[in-house]
């Protein structure tokens, strides 16, 4: 992949935001601030990258990072069969990204598995409400500070006492 | 005489409808709640998670080679693809490339299993709209293909084939034959169905013009795989990113027109003859040699026969499997992306350096293609949804993870 061309435009078009442009085993991978996602996936879409494969979420919290969350988008170009990583950095105080359901539909439900499981939320998506777990679960969890056991065996839950026959009557 | 009849159009209400999640029709715990009017579908909402196990989450807390096991049961209708597409990932992470004999054996089994994931689903989906017969030679002939898995890995379904690094185990002798045996019926079956469907004029009814994807769309939805490929866009990994030496075998990808019902079907049918064309072609280049890397590479498990015979090869074996020893991967992450039956299978692992990875992403094909149900239903009537359902083939295992 022609990289070099690729990366001067877009450090001439969003000079702030760009934190890092690598490439490494054939994947360019490109991090930046959250908040302008939308405007360099748009740009990034009328260059060519006209699929977005994947939506994903990473916790930092063990991994050490620029935020306590990274948001993945996989983008493909079918034409020209590359692909870039695009990583956008969510801080944990304020966990929200512009949605990019605009620009690909598949971003909808995709986005509504980030916010599921790692409590992300993203500006103006038309329906963010959970899609794995039931509306009223609690946390988070594909956080790592979600635990990962369950709450033991049974003598740790409470005896539910049942009435009997006779208690009705 | 002309009578004038003067029709009046009935008043109608608007009704709800659950349609599953414990459906006969939706193969898997799918639920949808229809609004509708009349038979006419006004809204269509999918509602997942029926089956969502936390497999993502299960993986921070298994080693590598132990997670094989999880990736089985996301897509269980060709269990060896998502082994493999697993595997593919966990190697590019360790940069570890397997011997070329296992590379042709898991690609010899991805095949085999598209063979049978392609059979069943147009079983299923002929089944649903009242073509039993289809059915019932669609799923003989995938009886035979798990035979086959049966005698390479010693399961049905749950396989557990791929390792990282190599495989589980070799090919038993005298398995070429049972697999030009298969694919011999697998050309057959192929024909009858075909008979049966191609030109079955209740088939062409519920099935043309129904369920219409667009190429728009389908980039927009993130559509792969037969259902991308029946809407015209001409894009197989297997030929566009060629992983496990797909390019030197070859195949034609099977490209639709119109992207409706019919049309998934069509793309199936000449899937499965693709697919037996480069299953003979595997076989007839088959190279001798070992299907596992070095074993001083540290990133293998010993032979079995090792482990239970020599003390060495015991302490071999636990210097792997012990919490605090075994394989550790570079810093770093990976993302693979393999054509499964359904789409893009891939599979996005980072790691930490320890011996679990860090986090692990199934990129489901099911995930994607469900997405669009909604928009393609709008409007239909209620037992279109049936044949649309079987054409996208979803399964529940790997659309909820």
């Amino acid at each position: 992949m022609d990289l070099s061309d690729l990366t001067t435009r877009l450090q001439e078009k969003f000079p702030d935001t760009v934190l890092e442009v690598s490439e490494e085993n054939d994947e360019v991978t490109l991090q930046l601030k959250g908040s302008s996602i939308l405007e360099i996936l748009s740009f990034l879409k009328a260059d060519g990258f006209n699929f977005l494969a994947d939506l994903t979420a990473v916790d930092n919290l063990t991994l050490g990072g620029n935020e306590r969350f990274t948001v993945v988008y996989h983008l493909l170009s079918h034409e020209r069969v590359e692909r870039i990583v695009v990583k956008a950095y969510v801080s944990e105080e304020k966990p929200l990204l512009p949605s990019v359901e605009s620009l690909w539909k598949t971003a909808d439900w995709q986005e509504r598995e980030v916010y599921d499981l790692f409590g992300i939320e993203f500006e103006s998506h038309p329906n963010l409400i959970r899609i794995m777990n039931p509306d009223e679960f609690n946390g988070y969890p594909l956080r790592k500070d979600f635990p990962r056991q369950g709450r033991g065996e049974r003598k740790d839950f409470p005896i539910v006492e049942r009435m009997t026959r006779g208690d009705r009557e | 005489m002309n009578p004038q009849v003067n029709v009046q159009p009935l008043e109608t209400e608007k009704m709800i409808l659950n349609f599953g999640p414990s459906h006969p029709a939706t193969h898997g715990t799918l639920r949808v709640i229809m609004e509708l009017d009349g038979e006419t579908v006004v809204k269509a909402t999918p509602e997942i998670g029926y089956l969502h196990s936390g497999f993502e989450k299960l993986g921070e807390d298994l080693d590598y080679n132990q997670y094989v096991t999880i990736t089985d049961r996301m897509n269980y209708l060709s269990p060896i693809c998502n082994n493999v597409a697993y595997a593919l990932s966990a190697e590019k992470l360790m940069d570890i490339e397997v011997p070329k004999r296992a590379r042709y054996i898991r690609l010899l089994m991805c095949e085999l299993s598209r063979i049978a994931d392609h059979f069943l689903s147009v079983g299923m989906q002929a089944v649903d709209l009242g073509a039993f017969t289809v059915f019932l030679y669609g799923f003989r002939l995938r009886e035979d293909i798990y035979d086959l898995f049966e005698i390479a890995t010693g399961t049905r379904l749950t396989t557990s084939y791929t390792r990282v690094g190599g495989l589980m185990r070799d090919l038993p002798d005298g398995f070429e034959t049972a697999v030009l045996d298969v694919l011999e019926e697998a050309g057959k079956v192929a024909d009858e169905i075909e008979t049966l469907l191609n030109h079955n004029r209740i088939f062409q009814k519920r099935t043309k013009g129904v369920g219409v994807i667009s190429k728009e769309d389908a980039n927009s939805y993130g559509i792969s795989g037969p259902a991308a490929r029946a809407a015209g866009i001409d894009w197989d990994l297997r030929i566009k990113e060629p992983y496990s030496d797909y390019e030197e075998f070859d195949f034609d990808v099977v490209i639709g027109v119109n992207g409706d019902v019919f049309d998934r079907y069509l793309v199936r049918m000449e899937e499965i003859r693709q697919s037996v064309k480069i299953c003979r072609q595997v076989l007839d280049k088959m190279p001798e040699g070992e299907i596992n890397i070095d074993a001083d590479s540290k990133f293998i498990l010993p032979p079995k026969d090792d482990v239970y015979d020599s003390i060495e090869g015991l302490i071999y074996h636990f210097e792997q499997i012990m919490p605090n020893r075994g394989m550790t991967p570079p810093k770093g992450e990976a993302y693979v992306a393999t054509e499964s039956p359904n789409g893009e299978l891939g599979y996005y692992i980072v790691s930490d350096g320890s011996r679990t990875p860090y986090r692990v992403r199934t990129r489901p094909p099911s995930l994607m293609n469900y997405s669009i149900f909604s928009k393609i239903m709008t409007g239909r009537m209620i037992s279109d949804a049936v044949a649309i359902l079987g054409s996208l083939n979803i399964i529940a295992g790997e659309l909820d993870r």
